[in-house]
């Protein structure tokens, strides 16, 4: 049974992009445009990762990621922030809050797609 | 008579001999830089107050007056206690160059030469008297040693104390006035007066032990065969009847120690070093001491032995030891009497003739013609030969006072009557040194009234007492009015008259000085001494306060000046000494300077006084007036602490200002640097974004060949969008940061807005007619032009064309331009029938980075940066940008330019 990945980012291209990275790797994928809709993505998809953009217009990663890991039925839920800010104090307050990982944009296809498997224990 | 006149004379001449060969040492060695005045040689050189009236006459006073003479002692010893004062006093006379007491006052009081002069007359008067007194007490000395009564010894046919008075004036011209160059010390003179002092002592003491242990059996049997007799007793014991001249001597003696011009010259005047004095304090007091130890005995002695045989007391020191044939030791208290009146004499007329030149005789000559034509002149010499002619005189005024007073009162009570004159002085000059507003014609007025007093109750009750004039005013008043009786003024009785006098003459004397000061303002020139000698204190710490001088002066006139009054050879060597001083080889590489001026006018004070050297400065400098009240402002101690205070303030204002400033700074920087960082960050963030999209496909189109062609061809045009996106956005970048720094180029002429719309909008015809979207322009006709820089503009017209139909609905979207006159602006309005913004949209859409709309509903749609960017644009033509929307209504962008007066309508 494939793993399902939602990604959530504002920009379409970036949607476009990854969707398509995902999707070549026999993930299940879904998207959001912004941080409400992932919420109700996560909800209704239920996925094993959530690919996050931090920048967003409504509700930024960092809260969707605080809601999401108030949430101890969704303990199991891997996060990967992704970022186009990269400084370090985003990067620990994203961990902080219960991030599994930090990617800054623009990333190496290869490395993300390693982690997100790596974070999905698929070796 | 044992004694021969001739052996007599030649002792007499040895002994000066020796008194000149330790003044010519002492010199000697003053030259050469090693001074032999130590603390020991100046408190022995005080002790020239010790004079032949001391020496004999306190005998004398103690077989009448018991131990009331002790008071002429107590005085001294008490004012000398006072070592601030007289600190204080040497510390002006030095800063000043003081030469005398007249001096001293002259130059407290602004260098008046006036003052100078009385004061000098005053002393002349005052002394001379006193100067007889120690002629006669030679004369007198002499008279026992040859037995002779009356004055009758003769040598060569002259009278001997005529000898005696030439000997003196040769002696004092060859101690006194042996340098060519006249300045204020004589150190030889000072050492041979100190010599002096120890022979007068051992000659007392020698004759004190001869006659209490060997002519009696000491202390205790004297005073027990003194006791037997009832007229002896009364006078070992204190009267306390008598307090009251007690008191009144106790004070008299106290001024007279400082304002005897002697005691003035060597006390103050040839100070060489202020901590001496600290030896005098007790060194003085002690000699005084051991001098009268052996009064009371010898008077006792003297009566005892004498008991009416009509002996005069006065000479007991000497028919004493004459008595029991002991004709050494008579010979050893000759000269002890010889040494109290000679330097009694040569000191006290070093010291007149100095004023008398200084302030009498130079005055007169600085206003004769003569000197005027003498120009170029050489004066030092003349200057010594004033002197000498002075002291010649003054010892012959004293040999013809002493002639014509012989045995009378009026030479017997001289002693305090000179005192009582010279007490004048004291409210002048402590005044003076204590208190900044006594005037000059306080000064005046105190001196004039003081010396008026003592004159009528003093000096001229003792002429009618010797009989020379009516005692009328005396006995009965002047021109018969009871309460002018001379000695029981205002009928003022009881009192003795030398208590009398000093009571109403100080009373005047202080009263005028204190009344006539306040009435009267000093000059600036009064004002500024006034604070020098005050302040003394705080001044001599800094260097010459030389802002108290203005004008124009040269320095060769000044130093010719000096060579006239100090001699060639001597000013040539303060010059040189006071180069160096200043750092410099040559004196004429200085400028001639208030401090050159100052160092010239205190030189010159050295030779001939400050009221003279005052004088002969301003003849040769062009001097500007300074008003009092500057002056007051430059030296009042208060106004300077004000002054300072009122900066310390202003300061402290500034410093805060300055700081507030800094903060203030501080606080914009700071936010400067976090819109910086947050710029920055934004920057990154919307480079990073299309960076992201354009290698994340990249990557998957390189590592995977296979990838369908439609999807090749569709990641492909992403890829080419977001670079064109990412120039644009580096473009604007650079742009805004070009506007944002003021680096932008602008061409500025004037433009006619309509053409703008108007191009700008067949520009963009293609992208609204492939929308779909229906653009209308309205554009009044005869717009004048406005000033600005056309490209500039028309970006800001094409960035809100382009934005209007991003925003708009295809096909059904409108955007209408109008551009109209309102009032003096040019106003360009772009509306559409978009979506609408909210009113807090509407406020930040022109910050950077913010843009409209749901960007996810459509493809990016700008940099975020165009609003901004126009806003700038249109800010620095002088008009304004703005939108004004409501949700759902669609939104108009307007801005608006200011017209241009001078441009024609079109």
């Amino acid at each position: 049974m494939s793993k399902r990945i939602l990604i959530v980012d504002d920009e379409p291209n970036i949607v476009i992009s990854l969707e398509f990275l995902m999707k070549k790797e026999g993930f299940e994928v879904a998207v959001a445009g912004d941080g409400e809709e992932a919420l109700a993505q996560v909800a209704g998809f239920n996925p094993d990762l959530v690919l996050l953009d931090v920048m967003m217009p409504k509700k930024s990663g960092f809260e969707v990621c605080e809601a999401l890991r108030a949430d101890p039925s969704r303990a199991g839920l891997q996060i990967v922030m992704l970022t186009a800010k990269g400084r370090d104090t985003e990067v620990a307050k994203g961990l902080a809050i219960g991030a599994d990982a930090y990617v800054t944009k623009p990333f190496s296809t290869k490395e993300l797609l390693a982690r997100v498997k790596e974070l999905l224990g698929i070796a | 008579m044992m004694l021969s006149g001739w052996f007599i004379a030649l002792l007499s001449t040895a002994y000066v001999g020796l008194l000149f060969a330790v003044a010519r040492f002492g010199d000697a060695r003053a030259d050469a830089g090693r001074s032999i005045i130590t603390a020991n040689v100046y408190a022995l050189s005080l002790a020239v107050y010790c004079t032949s009236w001391t020496f004999f006459g306190s005998v004398g006073r103690a077989t009448s007056g018991g131990l009331s003479f002790l008071t002429i002692y107590l005085g001294p010893t008490l004012m000398l206690l006072c070592v601030g004062v007289i600190i204080k006093m040497i510390r002006i006379a030095k800063a000043q160059r003081i030469t005398s007491i007249a001096d001293f006052i002259a130059s407290r009081y602004g260098k008046s030469q006036l003052l100078a002069g009385l004061v000098t007359i005053i002393a002349v008067i005052g002394i001379v008297p006193y100067i007889a007194l120690q002629l006669k007490a030679v004369a007198a000395s002499l008279d026992v040693l040859f037995d002779q009564p009356g004055h009758t010894i003769r040598l060569w046919g002259i009278d001997s104390t005529l000898l005696v008075a030439g000997v003196l004036a040769l002696f004092t011209i060859l101690f006194g006035t042996r340098h060519l160059d006249a300045t204020e010390r004589h150190e030889g003179m000072v050492a041979a007066v100190a010599l002096e002092s120890v022979v007068k002592l051992v000659a007392f003491i020698a004759v004190g032990v001869f006659v209490t242990y060997g002519m009696y059996g000491g202390f205790a049997d004297l005073f027990q065969r003194a006791s037997v007799h009832p007229e002896l007793a009364g006078l070992l014991k204190l009267d306390g009847a008598r307090a009251g001249t007690w008191a009144a001597m106790i004070l008299l003696s106290a001024l007279a120690i400082v304002f005897l011009p002697r005691q003035f010259q060597v006390m103050v005047v040839e100070n060489v070093d202020e901590s001496h004095l600290k030896r005098a304090v007790w060194l003085f007091p002690l000699y005084l001491l051991l001098i009268n130890i052996f009064v009371l005995p010898v008077a006792l002695g003297g009566l005892l032995h004498f008991g009416g045989q009509g002996v005069n007391p006065d000479t007991f020191v000497l028919t004493l030891p004459l008595s029991q044939g002991a004709e050494s030791l008579a010979l050893l208290v000759f000269i002890g009497g010889l040494s109290a009146a000679t330097g009694m004499v040569i000191v006290e007329t070093i010291a007149l003739s100095t004023m008398i030149c200084n302030d009498l005789a130079m005055p007169a000559l600085l206003r004769s013609p003569w000197l005027q034509r003498q120009k170029q002149g050489d004066l030092s010499g003349l200057l010594i030969g004033i002197r000498r002619v002075a002291i010649v005189l003054i010892l012959l005024l004293g040999y013809i006072y002493f002639k014509a007073a012989g045995e009378a009162y009026a030479l017997v009570g001289i002693g305090l009557i000179s005192f009582a004159a010279v007490a004048q002085f004291a409210p002048a000059l402590f005044g003076g040194m204590y208190w900044k507003q006594g005037t000059r014609a306080g000064a005046l007025a105190g001196l004039l009234a003081g010396f008026g007093v003592w004159l009528y109750t003093l000096l001229l009750p003792s002429f009618a007492k010797s009989g020379w004039i009516g005692n009328g005013f005396v006995e009965h008043g002047l021109f018969g009015v009871e309460w002018l009786r001379a000695q029981a003024l205002f009928g003022l009785s009881g009192l003795d008259e030398i208590s009398h006098c000093l009571w109403w003459s100080m009373l005047a004397n202080i009263g005028a000085y204190i009344a006539v000061s306040l009435l009267t303002e000093p000059d600036a020139l009064e004002a500024g001494q006034a604070e020098r000698f005050v302040d003394v204190f705080r001044h001599a710490q800094q260097a010459p306060d030389t802002r108290l001088w203005r004008g124009n002066a040269s320095q060769t006139e000044l130093a010719t000046l000096l060579e006239r009054f100090l001699g060639p050879v001597r000013a040539r060597q303060q010059l040189g000494s006071y180069a160096r001083s200043r750092r410099v080889s040559d004196w004429r590489s200085l400028p001639a300077d208030a401090e050159f001026v100052h160092f010239a006018e205190t030189e010159l004070a050295g030779a001939i006084g400050s009221a003279s050297a005052r004088a002969m400065v301003s003849s040769v400098t062009r001097e500007e007036d300074l008003g009092l009240e500057e002056v007051l402002d430059i030296l009042d101690e208060a106004t300077q602490v004000r002054a300072h205070s009122r900066e310390l303030e202003a300061k402290q204002q500034a410093l805060e200002a300055a700081t507030a400033e800094l903060r203030e700074a501080n606080e914009r920087l700071r936010e400067l640097d976090r819109m910086k960082d947050d710029f920055i960050s934004t920057v990154t963030h919307e480079l990073r974004t299309p960076l992201t999209s354009i290698r994340a496909l990249s990557e998957m189109l390189y590592d995977d060949p296979k990838v369908e062609l439609d999807q090749r061809r569709r990641f492909l045009g992403i890829i080419v969008s977001e670079t064109e996106r990412l120039t644009r956005l580096i473009n604007q970048i650079l742009d805004m940061a070009k506007l944002e720094s003021g680096r932008a180029e602008w061409t500025t002429g004037e433009v006619r807005v309509g053409e703008v719309v108007r191009e700008a909008s067949e520009a963009l015809g293609a992208l609204y007619r492939e929308k779909g979207v229906r653009l209308n322009l309205d554009i009044a006709e005869g717009l004048p032009a406005v000033l600005a820089d056309r490209d500039r503009l028309m970006q800001v017209v094409v960035n809100l064309l382009s934005n209007a139909v991003k925003f708009v609905a295809p096909l059904t979207g409108t955007v209408a331009v109008v551009v109209a006159r309102a009032e003096n602006m040019l106003r360009v309005s772009v509306a559409d029938n978009g979506p609408g913004l909210t009113a807090e949209e509407c406020g930040v859409i022109f910050e950077k980075f913010r843009q409209g709309g749901n960007t996810m509903t459509d493809k990016p749609q700008g940099t975020g940066l165009g609003l901004p960017i126009s806003r700038q644009i249109v800010e620095y033509f002088g008009g304004k940008l703005w939108v004004e929307s409501t949700p759902g209504n669609g939104a108009t962008f307007i801005f608006t330019v200011p017209l241009t007066q001078a441009a024609p309508d079109a």
